[in-house]
């Protein structure tokens, strides 16, 4: 019951907005602002036609493999050099050198060397990686000496120290790096298709603009609203999962912090 | 009996930013297999140091460990530590079973979950196996790292400071619960600690060290019997003039034979 309760306050206030949202375009009668109700029609048109095949599944399937590829290549490198003192001392400053380039910049120099038509996976790779390979190093670099002197005593192998111990260690940190690098993986999936793709949803949202229909428009970008939403949240349940073992109250703590 | 443990003319100097520091210097001493020994000296003497070249985590600049006659060099295959700190020992991803079982890779699934199993029930804890540390008490989490060692079923046990995190309460349980294992697995345990009354409570003979850099300065044989008891042990005119002793010597006192009541 009080679930229940707490869940409809979280979206009480969305609710309200929505219905203020509509009341007010409804008396503005703006053709750049059209209801919600009339976007809600779009959507329902667009993302259930040949759309979903076409552009949806190619866009979404874009930006997962993207951020998996620097997923895995982000904890893997930062596993491996993490833990050591002299590499990071060398490519610390090379890291947050690439992480403080805004990512969408690096569209621009992909039109350049891949062409257009296939920048958007190297885009969302290389600008999705850096939150994750910075997070992992900085989770593997935080193990604390009892432990590693715990494992050292009882002559742990190479492969229990690094499986089980240093990045079970690191996990935390390593999903929040993931989290970060998910929704920027988002970001480069639309802008990389809104400059140049055969399809994708930046690619749809560029074409109802330039057809003047708005309410399609509006569609794409409460889509990739919804998006967002959906994979931030199926990410949090796989992180409640893999992090079961640590004391509830804190997870708690932190669902609550980042509202979802 | 058997020699366990033979130090012989250890030192060690760290260098730092600020020079050099030497935490030990010429210790020699050794442990028959069997027994309990207790090292105690005062706080930052180096007996963290002393431990740690024991265990092979530190190279000692001078002099040699030898455990059941090897040379240590590197940390021996047969030697477990518990640390004070049970909260950064523990794997808290790992269940409390699984925690005991880690270290024991390489033996067969079922004898390594038997091992665990008997382990936890040593230290009355055959009920938490499916538990994760934090749910647990310090002095459980204590308990589990103990068993853990137990499992690893070491020539050599060390324990560094291994009651220092709990409330009084449960030090003199997990106190009584070493005792109790430590004879019925005999166990050879040498245990660092800083408190008097413990070392003197737990020890077949106790090792006095000297303010830093730590030498020995007294090794006393611990004449308490097999079966001791927190209140009337600890009433008793031997540990209590043993305790005076002890407290003498780390003032830097001469030994003296006079009962000291408090």
């Amino acid at each position: 019951m009080s679930a229940l309760v707490r869940e409809l306050r979280r979206w009480a206030v969305l609710a309200v907005a929505v219905v203020l949202w509509e009341l007010v375009t409804r008396a503005a009668h703006d053709q750049n602002f059209p209801p919600p109700t009339t976007i809600a029609r779009a959507a329902g048109r667009l993302w259930f036609s040949d759309a979903f095949a076409d552009h949806i599944v190619p866009g979404v399937g874009r930006m997962l493999v993207g951020w998996a590829v620097a997923a895995v290549i982000g904890v893997a490198l930062g596993v491996a050099l993490g833990r050591s003192r002299a590499a990071m001392a060398y490519l610390g400053p090379v890291f947050t050198f690439m992480r403080s380039i805004p990512p969408p910049l690096l569209v621009p120099f992909f039109v350049a060397t891949v062409g257009v038509l296939d920048l958007q996976l190297p885009t969302i790779v290389f600008g999705s990686i850096w939150p994750v390979l910075l997070n992992t190093v900085d989770g593997v670099r935080g193990v604390d000496a009892t432990k590693v002197e715990t494992a050292q005593v009882f002559r742990l192998s190479r492969t229990q120290w690094t499986f089980g111990v240093v990045l079970p260690s690191a996990l935390p940190k390593v999903f929040a790096g993931l989290r970060l690098s998910l929704s920027i993986a988002l970001i480069l999936m639309v802008v990389s298709e809104l400059v140049g793709s055969e399809n994708g949803i930046g690619n749809r949202l560029v074409r109802a603009k330039s057809d003047y229909e708005l309410p399609d428009m509006w569609a794409w970008i409460v889509l990739l609203g919804v998006l967002g939403y959906l994979f931030n949240t199926l990410l949090l349940l796989l992180e409640r999962r893999a992090l079961a073992w640590q004391p509830r109250h804190s997870l708690e703590a932190k669902t609550l912090a980042t509202g979802g | 009996m058997t020699t366990m443990l033979e130090v012989d003319g250890l030192g060690h100097t760290y260098q730092g930013k600020d020079g050099a520091h030497t935490a030990i210097d010429g210790l020699s001493f050794t442990v028959r297999a069997g027994e309990l020994v207790c090292v105690v000296g005062p706080s930052g003497c180096g007996k963290s140091t002393l431990l740690r070249t024991i265990a092979g985590l530190v190279r000692p600049s001078r002099g040699t460990v030898s455990l059941h006659g090897n040379r240590v060099d590197g940390v021996p295959a047969d030697l477990a530590v518990v640390f004070q700190d049970y909260s950064r020992s523990l794997f808290p991803w790992l269940t409390v079973a699984r925690n005991v079982e880690f270290p024991l890779r390489g033996l067969a699934k079922a004898e390594r979950v038997a091992r665990a199993r008997d382990a936890l029930a040593a230290v009355g804890l055959d009920q938490a196996g499916r538990k994760y540390p934090w749910q647990l008490s310090g002095g459980m989490q204590q308990r589990v790292a103990i068993a853990r060692a137990l499992a690893y079923r070491p020539a050599l046990l060390l324990m560094d400071e291994p009651f220092a995190s709990v409330d009084a309460q449960t030090r003199f349980e997990l106190e009584d619960l070493l005792l109790r294992v430590r004879r019925e697995q005999d166990t050879t345990v040498l245990l660092v600690t800083h408190d008097i009354d413990e070392s003197v409570y737990l020890g077949d003979r106790v090792l006095v060290l000297s303010k830093s850099p730590a030498t020995v300065v007294a090794d006393l044989d611990v004449h308490l019997g097999g079966a001791r008891d927190q209140i009337t042990t600890r009433a008793s005119e031997e540990f209590v003039e043993l305790r005076a002793r002890v407290a003498g010597l780390l003032q830097g006192k001469q030994a003296t034979r006079q009962p000291v009541h408090k």
